[in-house]
């Protein structure tokens, strides 16, 4: 069971990833792993406990069937679409085998350098230099290509970077120090040099670590859209045609449970239609001759022929690709804090370092000695300590934030979250759970409950799935029915002995006009009376407490939905906060551009891909794992889970997170300030570099580490 | 003097040893799912015959 050895490709296994929510102890990693390994098709199921992830290895099943598979085990997956980051991963994997060979150069060349200071003389030093020489200049060549070719790459675009810094001192000290050895001297910095590589790929890699995955949120919206549709001609053939060499005008067939490919006017047949990819919206729409479908929705109930208005690139997802895809470039101007201090820093290190050489040398020094003392000012000011300060604590925050439930994407997105200072909130999926529920009417009667679960159970409607999972929350048994019929676009049918039993549109079922807002079905047994059943979204659980929390840390939190007026009405007013009503994506887009254009960092609250631009636009953004996939590649945090204060408690930590960065910013600042006159001075020895280097960066890590229980 | 010449070498291999152990470790995926690794010890690894 421990040995992971990966499956010999035989050409038509595919991997698919989850995230999975519920995971808590060991023996939720046997069950999904045995669970799912028993489940037909699936060839192998691995766990990562570390990301809540299982990897999947299967002969092609669908992703639902394998949510499902993961449902039934008892736990709650949500396929992760984002796995692209092997560019990402590859680099983090370069770096730590550089970080390794560093730490054990350092170690070694340490011990060697610990009898030199203390007092080790003549030849034995010498042969202590050299030894230190041979495990030093090898190790600096592999573990400083990072550096190199980094500050190569910036020279040549004639700019520079904190790497250049870093690759002229090490460059420089193992010269001077290699000169020092053959020439039997008294100072050799193989100790400083390698130890500097050693904090720099620390932080080089916790700063890898907290990169950006690849985000490709647009790709992974347009995969949802079909490629082809089965075209109805003028003389009755069908043919299945691209999308793309689609016109408006052609006639398409839809079929049940099919994605729709276009969008269009229904022409004939009548059916409800998913739009919850397009809109966020979790109740299916009516769809009857004459009403507006759109691409990538699911028409559900019966087959529909569409008059197509648009297709391929001119569909209204495709605009809404299209946003995203532009307010993502705008987004990736945002120049993070570690950069913005490199900027100031590498051109101040090179003028101290040179002014101390010159300076030396005016004051008749020698080339020799101004030398070494300019080496020591590089050594001094090399930014361990600053390299540290930001990646330490964000990954400490990362970590801390990952257990309370909130997974951070994008390594700047702490940064940004800290400064956010509004907050918009979508409603469907995000305020409210996405799950549409029976809120009243449900029967009383055991008979007429049991007589509903089975019918219920016996559609795929969503409204049937969502009473048929209420019922059987309260442990009701069906009662099993006859002469079942599905009556397209209406209800259900069946019969109980001579008694007949309908579920379905409330004029249908009975004759009811409903002139609620709210979604309704009625249900209904010959001879007693109907029952109508209304559906909602309910809040969740935490949602008042999750917005007073947010109202303390001096947000005005708003709501914008894609919904109806007295639905997102009634809901603010609970709520106590603003709401604003009927917006589209890129109306979202627009009041979050206006916002932003006044000089506000927002923070954008979504899930569906009626958010996409909205979350692509605004300053930072955070999405539930329930949400699409869109939703959740476009955000910069995810949150996991039926509760929503893990925003406001993201916000404290991202808070905190840049408090303590600033910490480490003034510690390390306050270090140079220190160090750097006794190294301009000529007064530092590598055993005073060593312990200044070292110290700095325990310091800055201890620090950070203060940050453990920062999302709580 | 004559010891150092045994010693550092010895030295030397040891800590290259360890190196190579974890080079080793990080190509075969040891530090995928470290959290997980901890608690896959408390498994049983045997076939349950019958579901409790």
């Amino acid at each position: 069971m421990n040995a992971v050895l990966p499956i010999a490709p035989d050409g038509d296994v595919v991997e698919t990833s989850f995230t999975v929510e519920g995971m808590k102890c060991a023996g939720c990693i046997a069950k999904i792993e045995d669970g799912l390994g028993r489940v037909p098709g699936v060839a192998s199921a691995r766990v990562n406990f570390t990301t809540h992830r299982v990897r999947i290895q299967h002969h092609h099943l669908a992703e639902d069937a394998l949510q499902s598979a993961i449902g039934a085990l008892g736990f709650t997956g949500h396929a992760f679409v984002g796995e692209s980051d092997s560019a990402a991963r590859s680099e983090s994997r370069a770096l730590v085998l550089a970080l390794a060979v560093a730490g054990f150069a350092a170690m070694n060349v340490m011990l060697l350098s610990v009898a030199i200071w203390s007092g080790a003389e003549g030849p034995t030093r010498t042969l202590f230099h050299w030894l230190s020489a041979m495990i030093a200049l090898p190790t600096i060549v592999f573990a400083g290509r990072p550096f190199f070719s980094s500050a190569w790459s910036a020279l040549r675009h004639g700019r520079t970077n904190m790497d250049v810094p870093i690759s002229i001192g090490v460059t420089l000290t193992a010269a001077m120090s290699l000169y020092e050895t053959a020439t039997g001297g008294r100072d050799a910095y193989f100790d400083g040099a390698v130890m500097l590589l050693f904090f720099l790929l620390a932080g080089r890699f916790l700063d890898s670590a907290m990169r950006a995955k690849a985000q490709d949120g647009v790709a992974a919206l347009m995969r949802r859209v079909p490629t082809d549709a089965l075209v109805l001609r003028p003389d009755g053939t069908t043919q299945w045609r691209a999308a793309s060499d689609i016109a408006p005008g052609m006639k398409v067939l839809v079929a049940a449970g099919e994605r729709i490919g276009v969008d269009g006017v229904v022409e004939t047949g009548s059916s409800d239609v998913d739009r919850s990819l397009v809109t966020g919206e979790s109740v299916p729409e009516p769809a009857l001759p004459g009403s507006q479908v759109l691409a990538g929705t699911i028409n559900l109930t019966a087959p529909l022929t569409i008059r197509t208005t648009a297709a391929g690139e001119s569909t209204a997802i495709a605009d809404i690709a299209r946003l995203m895809e532009v307010a993502s470039q705008g987004k990736s101007r945002y120049v993070r804090i570690a950069d913005r201090a490199s900027r100031l820093y590498a051109p101040a290190v090179h003028t101290l370092a040179l002014l101390s050489f010159a300076g030396w040398m005016i004051a008749g020094a020698g080339v020799h000695h101004s030398m070494m003392i300019a080496v020591a000012v590089l050594i001094i000011t090399c930014p361990c300590a600053l390299g540290l300060a930001v990646p330490i604590a964000q990954v400490v925050a990362a970590g801390s934030l990952l257990r309370a439930g909130v997974l951070i994407k994008d390594g700047s997105a702490l940064e940004r979250l800290a400064s956010a200072d509004t907050v918009l909130l979508d409603k469907t999926g995000t305020v409210t759970l996405a799950r549409i529920e029976p809120l009243a009417g449900i029967p009383q009667d055991p008979l007429e409950r049991g007589a509903l679960l089975w019918l219920a159970q016996s559609s795929r409607h969503p409204l049937s799935r969502a009473l048929a999972a209420s019922l059987e929350r309260d442990a009701v048994l069906p009662v099993p029915l006859t002469h079942l019929v599905e009556h397209p676009g209406l209800g259900m049918e069946a019969r109980l002995g001579t008694r007949t039993v309908r579920l379905g549109r409330p004029d249908w079922v009975d004759g009811i006009e409903t002139v609620t807002d709210a979604v309704t079905a009625a249900f209904a047994m010959s001879g007693s009376s109907a029952h109508v059943i209304i559906f909602g979204d309910t809040p969740r659980a935490d949602a008042p407490a999750a917005i007073a929390r947010l109202r303390d840390l001096g947000f005005v939190p708003q709501l914008v939905s894609g919904d109806a007026e007295p639905v997102v009405r009634a809901l603010a007013k609970r709520l106590g906060i603003v709401g604003r009503a009927r917006m589209s994506p890129a109306d979202k887009g627009r009041a979050i551009e206006e916002l932003q254009a006044s000089g506000r960092h927002v923070l954008m609250v979504g899930d569906g891909l009626n958010d996409g631009p909205a979350l692509k636009t605004a300053h930072v953004a955070m999405a539930p794992s329930s949400g699409s996939d869109v939703g959740q590649l476009a955000a910069d945090l995810v949150f996991f889970g039926d509760r929503l204060m893990p925003v406001p408690v993201a916000i404290v930590a991202a808070r905190r997170t840049m408090a303590v960065v600033r910490q480490n910013f003034a510690l390390a600042i306050g270090y140079n300030v220190l160090a750097v006159p006794l190294a301009i001075g000529g007064l530092v020895t590598p055993l005073i570099a060593a312990l200044a280097m070292s110290g700095s960066s325990l310091l800055v890590v201890a620090n950070a580490l203060r940050l453990r229980g920062a999302a709580r | 003097m004559t010891g150092l010449v045994l010693l550092i070498p010895i030295a030397l291999a040891l800590g290259l040893g360890g190196l190579a152990a974890f080079f080793w470790a990080a190509r075969s995926g040891q530090f995928e799912d470290l959290d997980g690794a901890a608690l896959r010890v408390l498994i049983d690894d045997e076939e349950v015959e019958e579901p409790r």
